[in-house]
């Protein structure tokens, strides 16, 4: 046998060490699944392929409810949060570095920073004071967190592509009297489109995916599906709940998907 | 001063305003509903606790603050150690710790192999790391449970090959937490660590083994330090999350394996303190600024020479 040649890349074991982490990542989320097809009444035991746990969720409207809700706020959240963040990318890169610059870094990308249990009791501080104060107790609230906690996420992608963005034709709109608005609606905002819509799907995605904050946040009867699941797994889980996880998980890979084409499209766009 | 002059200046000034006005918006939605609340939280964790959650307003008091770490014996009044309290920080700290840690061992060694792929299969492969990244977190740790629970996939298997006769008690001990933590934050780790390999220069590695170095020594003196940046990053991204983990530990743990997202939570639930809650939440993001600050001391020590 030929020995092959000497890799200097290459290192003995990672191979099998890459193995055993993509079985590991990937061996819960496939089990669950399997699981949600499960015949039976309950976990411990499997009774066939049956479809009857997605039939029994579908019909549930305490799951209707909260999937509603869910998708209204993260509507929401992710369209106030692409508009801040978009406006705030804006003012941090068509600039010349000005005092007062980093602080405003720090403070976008503050909601990345704190653990989010903390910034959930301090939410539910606020707010439960303000729903004394001014009697009001609907989405807004979650809305705001939302919002809040999805602008970093929104802002990334878009700096980015503003960053990586060639002014010149930003300055011939300038130049051929285009007021800074035209400028931005016929020339910047069409070459950050993509941006923009992968960051809209960031802060959706993020937004959807939300427990905790939620969870201190809401008010009575104002469940999202994450927050949904969780209450239902202090009794005995049952595999409807495996069933609705199993449609979220396909949901949010369906997005994670795109995402992936978007970014690589504009990607090859800018090769 | 000249026409130009002042047109220059207004210009400056027009820009100076259009910045600020522009960025208003995501800087006050965030003061609103994710800074500010932290500073009315400190407030409430030197005021004095109401008889049913919520704080008396004006009445200053350190019992928050005292009996995070203190508590006054019920029967001769003296004040000894929170020891509940105590045990719960410290296992968040060790359990956090040993996170990382796996999360390295199996970490590390991926982001190399994904790294040293040829370019189209290294997309693939960093696409595969990113799915469960973006699945929610709750289903995630549910999913764990579905693997190390007494009739999970784990027992059954081992049953199934003879090892154990009786499945294992794994779930809500602190095996769970911290099995669920590293399967949940390793991606984390694992998406840094590529993006700083994936840089490295491995004209470096060659003149290692040039100069008769073996593949641990290159390793441990090329390779270590010079993705350090991306070690850093990684580490940082999993343990303040692990630190502040709470719906793990809620699924996974259950009532005896509580981390200090779980007893803060207590205090502004069942256990009504909420003076108590705030001043635990402060500790917690102490506790965060300092790994903080200790991973980003290191990494400017390391770093500093291989610039």
């Amino acid at each position: 046998m030929l020995r092959s040649r000497f890799d200097v890349r290459a290192q003995p074991g990672f191979g099998l060490v890459t193995l055993f982490t993509f079985f590991a990542l990937y061996l819960p989320i496939g089990a669950l699944v399997i699981y949600s097809f499960n015949g039976a009444d309950s976990l411990s035991r499997w009774d066939g392929f049956s479809t009857r746990w997605f039939v029994t969720a579908w019909q549930n409207a305490a799951v209707q409810d909260a999937a509603m809700r869910s998708l209204i706020i993260a509507i929401w959240a992710a369209f106030l949060a692409t508009v801040a963040a978009t406006m705030a990318a804006l003012a941090t890169t068509r600039t010349e570095p000005y005092r007062g610059l980093t602080f405003k870094y720090a403070l976008i990308n503050q909601p990345l920073m704190v653990p989010e249990i903390v910034t959930a009791v301090a939410l539910l501080i606020v707010f439960s004071r303000i729903k004394v104060w001014t009697g009001y107790s609907g989405l807004g609230y979650l809305i705001a967190a939302h919002t809040a906690f999805c602008i970093p996420f929104a802002y990334l992608p878009i700096r980015a592509r503003l960053e990586s963005m060639d002014l010149t034709l930003e300055r011939a709109a300038a130049d051929l009297y285009a007021t800074p608005w035209m400028t931005f609606r016929h020339v910047t905002l069409p070459l950050l489109r993509p941006a923009v819509i992968a960051g809209f799907m960031l802060a959706f995605v993020i937004s959807l995916d939300d427990v905790v904050i939620t969870e201190f946040v809401k008010s009575g009867g104002q469940d999202t599906l994450p927050t949904y699941m969780l209450g239902q797994l202090r009794r005995e889980t049952s595999p409807e709940i495996n069933a609705i996880a199993t449609v979220f998980l396909a949901l949010s890979t369906a997005l994670v998907v795109i995402f992936f084409f978007i970014n690589r499209k504009q990607a090859t766009e800018r090769n | 001063m000249n026409g130009a002059q002042q047109a220059a200046l207004a210009a400056r000034k027009k820009d100076i305003r259009s910045r600020w006005l522009l960025s208003t918006p995501a800087l006050a939605i965030i003061f609103f509903a994710a800074v500010g609340p932290l500073f009315v939280m400190l407030l409430y964790s030197f005021m004095a606790k109401g008889d049913y959650g919520d704080v008396r307003f004006g009445e200053f008091s350190l019992d928050g603050w005292t009996s995070v770490f203190f508590q006054r014996d019920i029967f001769d009044d003296t004040l000894g150690f929170a020891d509940a309290h105590l045990s719960i920080i410290w296992r968040s700290i060790q359990l956090s710790f040993f996170t990382t840690l796996l999360t390295l061992l199996l970490g590390f060694p991926t982001a190399y192999f994904i790294a040293t792929r040829p370019p189209h299969t290294r997309e693939i492969w960093v696409f595969l790391v990113t799915i469960p990244f973006w699945t929610n977190l709750l289903i995630r740790t549910f999913a764990m449970q579905q693997v190390i629970r007494n009739e999970g996939l784990l027992n059954n298997a081992l049953i199934w090959l003879g090892v154990i006769k009786s499945p294992l008690q794994i779930m809500y001990t602190d095996t769970a937490n911290l099995l669920g933590m590293t399967y949940v934050y390793l991606p984390l780790m694992v998406l840094p660590l590529y993006a700083s390999i994936e840089k490295l220069d491995f004209r470096l590695v060659e003149a290692g083994y040039d100069l008769y170095a073996t593949r641990f020594q290159v390793l441990r003196r090329i390779v270590i330090p010079l993705v350090k940046p991306g070690l850093v990053a990684g580490s940082i991204l999993v343990f303040i999350p692990s630190l502040g983990a709470y719906v793990i530990p809620r699924v996974l743990g259950g009532g005896k394996n509580m981390m200090l997202g779980n007893l803060i939570e207590m205090q502004f639930g069942s256990g009504r303190n909420w003076p108590l809650g705030a001043a635990m939440s402060i500790t917690l993001m102490a506790l965060v600024m300092v790994a903080l600050i200790v991973y980003v001391r290191n990494a400017s020590r390391g770093g500093a020479g291989h610039a």
